[in-house]
């Protein structure tokens, strides 16, 4: 089982790793990241905290992008271009088909963000002349990061095993834009009355709430990330994404293929 | 037709599915009780106003619905609670006018809420000040924010020269409202008055939309009408102590007398408590937020600075 | 042993907007197929073959009915490995070579590993796949190549049972004659063959027994030796001579001329006489040939009306 399953995720990744897409979106990410050394050069006083605001954000958009782009083409792609047939009638279980794409795209990911953490810190050396050792708190939040993008691709996984390429990438993006104002939303839900509050507190539960894990602002002011929210967040995504891909497994367990 | 081991694949995964979610869901709630107030913690760490406008990629306009949505529901739920202060406040309003300067509810709030006393307002009238000069920079066509900025100075800096001047500057407008020529005159003498508040609380009133705004006036007219009130009764009951030698027990005999059409009610329809010593009290002092006369004797802290 | 069995197999699609209109792919289908056949699924294009297909291989879900694929279920992954699929068209990841496809296929098919170089070299060469396109990336096969990628993942676990759709598309007549051979040699190893077409020839020459379905309906089941071959009353005789032609003509017989050839068809019954008159007129005689019925004469008789059919 285990074997499969790395094959297929093994797979994933090649197939990632080949496709140009990924590339582009690379190298916009370290252009941005050089963008915002310049932006900073306006402001006085502020560089470092512009260049870690500017360039994690970065770091995080360019790796929802690529986890939706890469992602619709797990299964979508799969299903619409038939390569899935050769696979399916192997003895492999329809649900280790989603695991095993599951983690070749996380892998993916792993090792883009681990690309772009590195122009980042690059860029940080250059404008600070050298690191310090409060910059650990950068890594923690880029490890929260990685757990949104685990999410985002439990997501898109989910949206892709049954609906085509475009809906599922629209849906997905539209899903981490309301997930980073989630916060808004539940304060919206605490101050509602009635049915409303309920569904939309609801609501604010069953989407990701990526506001909750996001740690840029507190580690562009150097703040230290404390264990908890480390535990917390990790336990967050862990469970959140698994719950999404056992969801995209049971549908597309029982899924008829065109 | 599913076969018997399918159905068990889907059974487990159902199961999965909701411990998994459950435990997210768990998680979530810890998270965010280990931080409480993520997404105004930006406001904390951002720099400047200016600094977010320029990393707000162009979409302002959403950017300052989200923020000024983010400060009613600040200021709402830390009222509900009973604070004693309410730091992000100016912060807030300051990165949503930053972000669109023609929100003019936005520093029409300020100038409420930033001024007033905790735990109604944030005890700052200097920054209500600064939010609405902000205001009038960038809308100096806008009558209300001169209104504003007078009464301002007039209530809460009991600066009334400065009032005067704002009220002026105001009436200057091409577009303006005639009472704020009446009110820059009636700065000059009557600056402290209990009349001049209520003509003030008025116009704030009729000026604006925001509920939030108006339901405030609302409470500090009637609470007007107990500081007017109260003394007139005391004065009253003194009158009959002085003709008739008995100290009333109630206001019955006021009205008997004639000196009363009937038992005065304040203005929550609830009647006025007169005691042996001769002082009116409102029934529920704790149902009033701005009174200065009614209330119990020994209410020391409750009671703000006397003009 | 049976190898294929189906109950009533059926599949309705719901198409329309609100999906409410139902459309009926396959009737109630029951087929078997023993051990060891080549078994030929014949139609039209549009006829359902590549729906039966998905549903014996487990790609989608019957409306009713159901079938047993070698003695169990598909959904069981044991049957699975002993079964080798081919889709129609079959496309694969763009950017792997054959080898690393096979590579990964043959994981999932469970060879082991010290066995799968030797298997997917085997299998490449069995469906004879230049070598220098070993390690060439997939985006840039021909359709033709793509088949033989596609036949060498179908035999490369050595599974009991194949099934093909539509196995000779795409390839030119020497390449169909490469893999008719290399399904004669798949089932001289003792493998259950089950493949789609629509080219009659192909069926005609490989063929155990074959199943014609038309517009989801099965309409015949037979075998092919029973089917072709038998005399069908008809002659068909060639000579060189063509003002004899008018004279057999004049008889009421199809008669065709180009140049000097003429060919002509008539009834068993009057051939003696044909013959006579063609001597009188000094023709010279160049054959006579009893015709036999053939698979394309089966196929029209089942389907009732004009079939598609490719030589």
């Amino acid at each position: 089982m285990t074997r499969r399953i790395g094959a297929i995720a093994f797979n994933t990744f090649r197939e990632a790793v080949r496709d140009r897409v990924l590339y582009n979106l690379i190298i916009f990410a370290f252009l941005m990241i050089g963008a915002s050394l310049l932006l900073g050069q306006i402001t006085i006083g502020v560089e470092r905290q512009l260049l870690i605001n500017l360039g994690l954000t970065a770091i995080s958009i360019f790796g929802v992008l690529i986890a939706i782009f890469i992602g619709i083409g797990l299964v979508s792609k799969e299903i619409d271009k038939r390569t899935l047939y050769t696979v399916l009638t192997r003895p492999v279980q329809r649900w280790e088909f989603i695991v095993g794409k599951f983690f070749g795209l996380v892998g993916t990911l792993v090792v883009n963000a681990g690309l772009m953490t590195l122009g980042f810190f690059i860029a940080l050396m250059y404008l600070m002349h050298g690191l310090q050792s409060s910059d650990t708190s950068i890594l923690a939040a880029i490890y929260f990061i990685l757990l949104e993008f685990m999410m985002v691709t439990a997501i898109a996984l989910l949206l892709s095993s049954f609906s085509t390429p475009i809906e599922s990438a629209v849906l997905t993006f539209a899903i981490f834009v309301v997930g980073s104002f989630s916060e808004d939303l539940r304060n919206f839900a605490e101050s509602a009355k009635g049915s409303t509050h309920y569904a939309a507190l609801a609501f604010s539960y069953l989407i990701p709430n990526f506001a909750a894990m996001n740690y840029i602002a507190p580690v562009a002011h150097g703040s230290p990330v404390p264990a908890n929210l480390i535990a917390y967040n990790t336990a967050y995504g862990l469970l959140y994404a698994g719950a999404v891909v056992c969801a995209a497994s049971l549908i597309f367990q029982n899924r008829n293929l065109k | 037709m599913k076969e018997r081991s399918q159905h068990a694949v889907s059974l487990a995964l159902t199961a999965l599915i909701v411990v998994t979610f459950a435990g997210s869901a768990w998680a979530l709630h810890r998270l965010q009780q280990a931080r409480p107030n993520a997404n105004l913690e930006d406001v904390l760490y951002i720099p400047s106003a200016k600094t977010l406008k320029r990393m707000s990629l162009g979409y302002d306009g959403l950017l300052a619905d989200i923020y000024w949505t983010r400060a009613v529901q600040y200021f709402g739920d830390k009222h509900r609670r009973r604070a004693l202060g309410y730091p992000l406040l100016y912060p807030l309003l300051d990165i949503t006018t930053e972000l669109d300067p023609h929100l003019i509810v936005a520093y029409r709030f300020g100038a409420t809420f930033l001024a007033q006393q905790p735990p109604d307002g944030a005890g700052q009238p200097e920054r209500a000040v600064q939010l609405i000069e902000t205001g009038i920079r960038n809308n100096p066509d806008n009558w209300r924010l001169y209104f504003d900025l007078g009464f301002v100075y007039s209530m809460n800096l009991q600066d009334y020269q400065a009032a005067a001047n704002a009220f002026l500057r105001g009436s200057e407008l091409p577009h303006t409202h005639p009472f704020l020529r009446i009110m820059a005159a009636q700065m000059a003498q009557h600056g402290g008055e209990l009349q001049t508040a209520r003509m003030l609380w008025q116009a704030t009133y009729n000026s604006t939309d925001d509920v939030a705004i108006k339901a405030n006036a609302k409470l500090h007219l009637q609470a007007l009408d107990v500081d007017e009130t109260v003394p007139k009764l005391e004065e009253l009951v003194k009158d009959y102590r002085d003709k008739t030698g008995t100290q009333p027990t109630s206001f019955f005999p006021l009205v008997q007398a004639g000196l009363l059409p009937r038992v005065p009610t304040d203005p929550l329809g609830m009647p006025y408590k007169l005691f042996p010593d001769g002082h009116v009290e409102v029934q529920d002092p704790q149902a009033w937020s701005f009174i200065r006369q009614g209330l119990p004797p020994d209410t020391g802290t409750r009671l703000p600075a006397k003009p | 042993m049976v190898t294929i069995e189906t109950f009533g197999l059926e599949k309705t699609y719901r198409v329309g907007f609100w999906r409410r209109k139902p459309k009926l792919a396959l009737r109630p289908l029951t087929l078997s197929v023993n051990e060891g056949e080549i078994f030929g699924y014949l139609g039209p294009n549009g006829a359902g073959k590549t729906t039966t297909l998905k549903l014996l291989m487990g790609l989608a879900e019957p409306s009713s009915g159901g079938c047993k694929i070698l003695g169990g279920r598909i959904s069981d992954p044991a049957v699975r490995a002993q079964i080798g699929f081919l889709p129609e068209q079959p496309y694969f990841y763009d950017h792997l070579t054959p080898l690393e496809l096979l590579n990964y296929f043959a994981a999932l098919s469970a060879v082991p590993a010290k066995d799968r170089t030797r298997r997917i070299d085997a299998a490449l060469k069995r469906v004879g796949l230049d070598e220098d396109a070993w390690a060439t990336q997939l985006r840039k096969f021909s359709k033709g190549m793509l088949q033989r990628v596609g036949l060498a993942q179908a035999i490369l676990h050595e599974p009991k049972l194949i099934i093909l759709d539509e196995p000779m598309s795409g390839l030119d007549p020497m390449g169909r004659r490469e893999v008719r051979d290399l399904i004669e040699e798949l089932n001289h190893e003792g493998r259950t063959i089950f493949f789609s077409t629509h080219i009659l020839s192909d069926a005609e020459a490989l063929c155990d027994r074959v199943a014609i379905l038309n517009r989801g309906e099965l309409k015949g089941v037979g075998v092919v030796a029973d089917l072709v071959g038998s005399v069908n009353g008809n002659v068909e005789i060639m000579w060189h001579g063509a003002e004899a032609a008018s004279a057999i003509r004049a008889r009421g017989f199809e008669v065709h001329a180009v140049g000097e050839t003429v060919r002509a068809v008539v009834p068993e019954s009057e051939v003696d006489r044909v013959i006579d008159t063609l001597r009188t007129q000094r023709a010279k005689l160049v054959s006579v040939t009893p015709m036999r019925t053939t698979l394309e004469d089966y196929f029209v008789a089942k389907i009732g009306g004009p079939a598609e059919v490719a030589r």
